[in-house]
C-alpha cells in the first residue's frame, strides 16, 4: 500500500486580491506550510503542513490568509469518526505512541458550565468594589490550629486603678507563608518545555502582580533569578535543576508527583530539545533525554512522602512552604488526606483538563477526574477529618475565566494555577502541537528564529493585564454576593447552585440545584 | 588551633529537628570550623542536609535517613551503619560508611563519592546523573540488592562484593539505564538479571584509569589490598542506547 496521506486539520485561504506577495508568511512558517516558488513568483500554500497556530494569519499585513477548519470527510458513521480513523492511519504507519500537547480536549461534562453563583438582593446589600475596600490576598500555607494570645500588663507610667488597659499579644508562631494579591497564580512550566522568554513573560508579570510563578521541573535559569522571590519551585522524580541553591533561592517548594494532563506517567524532554541553555538549567549534558521516571522512586507511601517533605523542609530550614502536587485522580480525597498529614503546607490538584508540553494522547484525553469533583471531595475530606487547617489547596487545570475561578474557591481551594490561558495571554491558539518544538508564537520551543518573536516585556504585560483583568472581575462578582474578602469566599458553597446536576452530582459537590434556597 | 577547630555535638535522645539545628547553629556561629563530631547517633534523619560548605562531619552511631541530601561540599565519616536515601540529589562531597546503607542510597546523586564498606539495599543509585565537571561514584564494598542503577544517566557505581559468597548484585540491574557506567567485580554474568536496556563487556583501557583511581581513595579508607583487589576480574555494564526512549511516538 503507498503512503497514506494523514489527517488534515486545516484549510489554507489566501485572498489572492488582497495578498501581495510579501511572502512574510513564508518566513515565518515553521511547519513550512507555505513556501514562495521563485520561478512563478507565487506562494504555494500546504493543508497538510498546517497545525492551526494563526500566526500567519494574524501577522499577514494585507489580511490576507484564513485559516479554516477543514476536516476530511469520510462517510458519516456515528462511531468512526474521522479523528479515530485518521489517529488508527498514522499509528499504522509509524507503529508509535500519539503524542499532543496542551490538556484534555474532549467533550467531556463541564461542571464549571453546569454553576451558578448567587449575589445579593434586598436583604444583605451588595458592595461596590470601585469605591469599597475588596481584598483579594490570599495566604498559602499551613494555618495554626488556634491562635494562642498572651496577656501582657500594660506598663503605665502612673497607677491609676481605674485605668485598665488589657493588652494582648499573639504567641502563636506562624508556620512560614506565601503572600498572594489575588488568588491566581502561574502553573508549573519548565524551561525547555516552554522557551525562557515565555517564562519570563510570567515571571515578570507574577512579580509585578505581587502573585507566584513556578518553574516546573527544568530548574531556574540564571536570568529568571531576579523573579525568585516570586518562584515556586518543584522537585520531581527526575530532580533535574535540584540543588540546595535552587531550594533556597525560592519563595516555596512544590513536590511533583502528578500531572493532571498525564497522571502516572512520567516526563520525557527528547535530547534534541536540551541546547546549551537548558543543559545549563537542567544540569544534564546538552543533547541527553532528560527522563523523569513515572513514580519518584524514594516515595511509595505518604510515609516515604513524608520523608521528602521533611528533607526539603531540612534543606530550607522550615522557611519555606513544601507542598505536593498530585494529579485528580478516582482515589484524591484520600491521597490528598495523607499529604496533608505528610506535612505538605499546600497540596496542588491538578484535574483532567490540566494541559502538557507533551503527553500520549491516550493517557492525556482518558486519565483522571474532572478538577470541579476533585476540589469539592477533596476540601470536604479534609473538613471532616478535621485538618483543613493545616494546609492550603491550590486546583490547576483549564481555568478558562475568572468565573472558574471563583467557583473553584467557593468550592474550597484557596488559590488557583492557570497555564493555558496564561499561554493564550501569551499568543498561543491551542495548535496542541508543543511536542514538536515549532512553535511559531515562540513559546514552545527553543529555537531562538522562533523564541525572538515572544518578547518578554511586551509578554510581562499581558500576561499581567490577564491577571489585573480577572482579578476585577472576582472582585465585581465578590461584591455582587455582598462578600469584601476572598477569604470568605473559601468553600463557601452556599454561593453556588446547580444547573442540571444530578443528584449524585450536587451531592458530590456539596451544592443545592438552583431554585433551592438557603 | 586543634580546639577551635572542631566542636562535639552529643546526639543522644535528641530529635532530628534539634539535632540539625544545632548543626546549623554552629555553623553559623563559627564559620570557619573545620570538623563536627555527633556521638550517640541512632537514626536522625537529614544530617547535613543541604548543607553547601567545605568541613568533615564524623557521625558515630546509625545514620538515619536522607543523610547528605542535597548537600554540597562536606565530607561526611559515618562510623556505623546508616539508613535509606543517603546522599538525596546530593551536588558534592564524600560520603564514608564504615558499615553498610539501606535502600535508594545516591537517589538523583549529580556529583560527589559515596564509599560504603559493606552492603547495601534496593534501589542503589537511582537515576544518577553527570554534568560537565560533576561526576557521582558510589562504590560499595559488599553486595547491593536488585534494581541497582535504575534510570542511571550519568557516573560510576562499582560493586565489589568482597567477603561474598552470593553474586553481588541483584535482579533487573540497571533497568531504564541510558548513561554512566556499572563496574562489577565477578568474573561471568547472567544476562538475565540485567534490565533489557544493558549489555555487559571488559573494561576499557579508559575505564581501569576510573577503576583505579577511584579504588585508590577506597582502598586507602577502608585500609584495603588495593593491588588484591584490583586482580580480579570486572565487568562492565553499559546501555545500549542514550535514547532508550526515542522511537516510541508518532510524530
Amino acid at each position: 500500500m503507498s503512503k497514506s496521506k494523514f489527517r488534515t486539520d486545516f484549510k489554507i485561504v489566501r485572498d489572492m486580491e488582497k495578498c501581495i506577495k510579501c511572502q512574510a508568511c513564508a518566513r515565518v512558517c515553521s511547519n513550512d506550510a507555505h513556501v514562495y516558488d521563485n520561478e512563478s513568483n507565487s506562494i504555494i500554500s500546504y493543508n497538510d503542513k498546517c497545525v492551526g497556530c494563526h500566526f500567519c494569519e494574524d501577522l499577514c499585513p494585507t489580511g490576507a490568509l484564513t485559516i479554516k477548519r477543514n476536516i476530511p470527510e469520510i462517510k458519516f458513521n456515528s462511531h468512526w469518526d474521522s479523528y479515530s480513523v485518521y489517529n488508527i492511519i498514522k499509528q499504522a504507519e509509524t507503529g508509535g505512541v500519539l503524542l499532543t500537547g496542551m490538556g484534555n480536549d474532549k467533550p467531556f461534562k463541564e461542571y464549571f458550565d453546569h454553576i451558578v453563583l448567587n449575589a445579593s438582593q434586598v436583604t444583605n446589600p451588595s458592595i461596590d468594589p470601585l469605591r469599597e475596600p475588596m481584598e483579594l490576598k490570599t495566604f498559602i500555607g499551613k494555618k495554626p490550629d488556634k491562635i494562642e494570645l498572651k496577656y501582657e500588663p500594660y506598663k503605665l507610667e502612673y497607677n491609676k486603678p481605674e485605668l485598665k488597659i488589657i493588652n494582648y499579644k499573639i504567641s502563636t508562631k506562624m508556620p512560614p507563608q506565601l503572600v498572594l494579591e489575588t488568588p491566581i497564580m502561574f502553573s508549573a512550566m519548565s524551561y525547555g518545555s516552554i522557551s525562557l522568554n515565555a517564562q519570563k513573560s510570567l515571571a515578570k508579570a507574577a512579580t509585578e502582580f505581587g502573585t507566584m510563578w513556578n518553574t516546573g521541573e527544568g530548574g531556574l535559569h540564571e536570568d529568571l533569578k531576579p523573579y525568585s522571590k516570586n518562584v515556586i519551585v518543584q522537585v520531581a522524580s527526575g530532580r533535574f535543576g535540584v540543588d540546595i541553591d535552587y531550594l533556597e533561592s525560592a519563595a516555596a517548594v512544590e513536590i511533583k508527583i502528578g500531572q493532571g494532563a498525564k497522571p502516572g506517567i512520567g516526563g520525557h524532554l527528547p535530547g534534541e530539545k536540551v541546547d546549551t541553555e537548558v543543559s545549563k538549567t537542567r544540569f544534564i549534558p546538552i543533547g541527553s533525554d532528560a527522563i523523569s521516571p513515572a513514580p519518584h522512586h524514594d516515595i511509595y507511601s505518604i510515609e516515604d512522602l513524608k520523608q521528602l517533605i521533611y528533607a526539603l523542609k531540612e534543606a530550607t530550614r522550615y522557611q519555606k512552604p513544601v507542598g505536593v502536587k498530585i494529579a485528580a485522580v478516582h482515589n484524591i480525597a484520600p491521597i490528598a488526606t495523607g499529604a496533608v498529614r505528610a506535612g505538605a503546607d499546600f497540596v496542588v490538584i491538578d484535574g483532567m483538563r490540566g494541559g502538557t508540553g507533551a503527553a500520549p494522547t491516550v493517557i492525556r484525553d482518558n486519565v483522571g477526574i474532572p478538577i470541579e469533583l476533585a476540589i469539592a471531595v477533596v476540601d470536604q475530606r479534609l473538613r471532616d477529618e478535621g485538618i483543613r487547617q493545616q494546609a492550603s489547596l491550590i486546583a490547576a487545570g483549564g481555568f478558562r475565566s475568572s468565573a472558574d475561578i471563583i467557583k473553584a474557591i467557593a468550592l474550597g481551594v484557596d488559590a488557583v494555577y492557570i497555564g493555558t490561558s496564561a499561554l493564550i495571554s501569551l499568543g498561543c491558539h491551542l495548535c496542541q502541537k508543543c511536542y514538536t518544538g515549532k512553535c511559531n508564537w515562540g513559546i514552545a520551543t527553543q529555537d531562538p528564529y522562533l523564541t525572538k518573536r515572544l518578547n518578554p516585556e511586551i509578554g510581562a504585560k499581558r500576561a499581567y493585564n490577564l491577571l489585573r483583568a480577572w482579578s476585577l472581575e472576582i472582585k465585581e462578582m465578590l461584591g455582587g454576593m455582598g462578600i469584601n474578602a476572598i477569604e470568605s469566599l473559601r468553600g463557601n458553597r452556599e454561593q453556588l447552585r446547580g444547573v442540571g446536576l444530578s443528584e449524585l452530582e450536587l451531592k458530590l459537590l456539596g451544592i443545592k440545584h438552583a431554585g433551592e434556597a438557603w | 588551633m586543634e580546639n577551635k577547630n572542631f566542636v562535639t555535638i552529643d546526639a543522644n535522645g535528641l530529635h532530628y529537628k534539634v539535632l540539625n539545628e544545632q548543626i546549623r547553629n554552629t555553623l553559623d556561629q563559627k564559620p570557619n570550623i573545620k570538623h563536627i563530631i555527633i556521638n550517640n547517633v541512632c537514626g536522625q534523619r537529614y544530617i547535613a542536609n543541604g548543607i553547601k560548605k567545605i568541613l568533615k562531619i564524623t557521625i558515630n552511631g546509625t545514620a538515619g535517613n536522607d543523610l547528605s541530601a542535597f548537600m554540597d561540599g562536606p565530607e561526611i565519616v559515618v562510623n556505623g551503619n546508616a539508613q535509606d536515601a543517603i546522599g538525596n540529589t546530593m551536588n558534592s562531597g564524600t560520603i564514608i560508611i564504615k558499615g553498610s546503607a539501606g535502600d535508594i542510597l545516591g537517589y538523583g546523586m549529580r556529583g560527589g563519592k559515596i564509599f560504603i564498606k559493606n552492603d547495601v539495599g534496593y534501589r542503589v543509585g537511582i537515576h544518577m546523573k553527570a554534568y560537565k565537571e560533576m561526576f557521582p561514584v558510589i562504590v560499595i564494598g559488599g553486595e547491593a540488592k536488585d534494581f541497582l542503577g535504575e534510570y542511571m544517566a550519568g557516573g560510576l557505581l562499582i560493586v565489589l562484593g568482597l567477603n561474598k559468597k552470593t553474586f553481588p548484585v541483584g535482579d533487573f540491574v540497571g533497568t531504564g539505564m541510558h548513561g554512566g557506567k556499572i563496574f562489577i567485580r565477578t568474573e561471568t554474568i547472567d544476562p538475565r538479571i540485567l534490565g533489557k536496556e544493558v549489555k555487559s563487556g571488559k573494561l576499557s583501557q579508559e575505564d581501569f584509569v576510573l577503576l583505579n583511581k577511584y579504588m585508590q581513595d577506597y582502598c586507602k579508607i577502608f585500609n584495603l589490598d588495593l593491588d588484591k583487589i584490583l586482580k580480579s576480574n570486572f565487568i562492565k555494564l553499559f546501555p545500549y542506547s542514550h535514547r532508550p526512549y526515542g522511537r516510541l511516538y508518532a510524530y
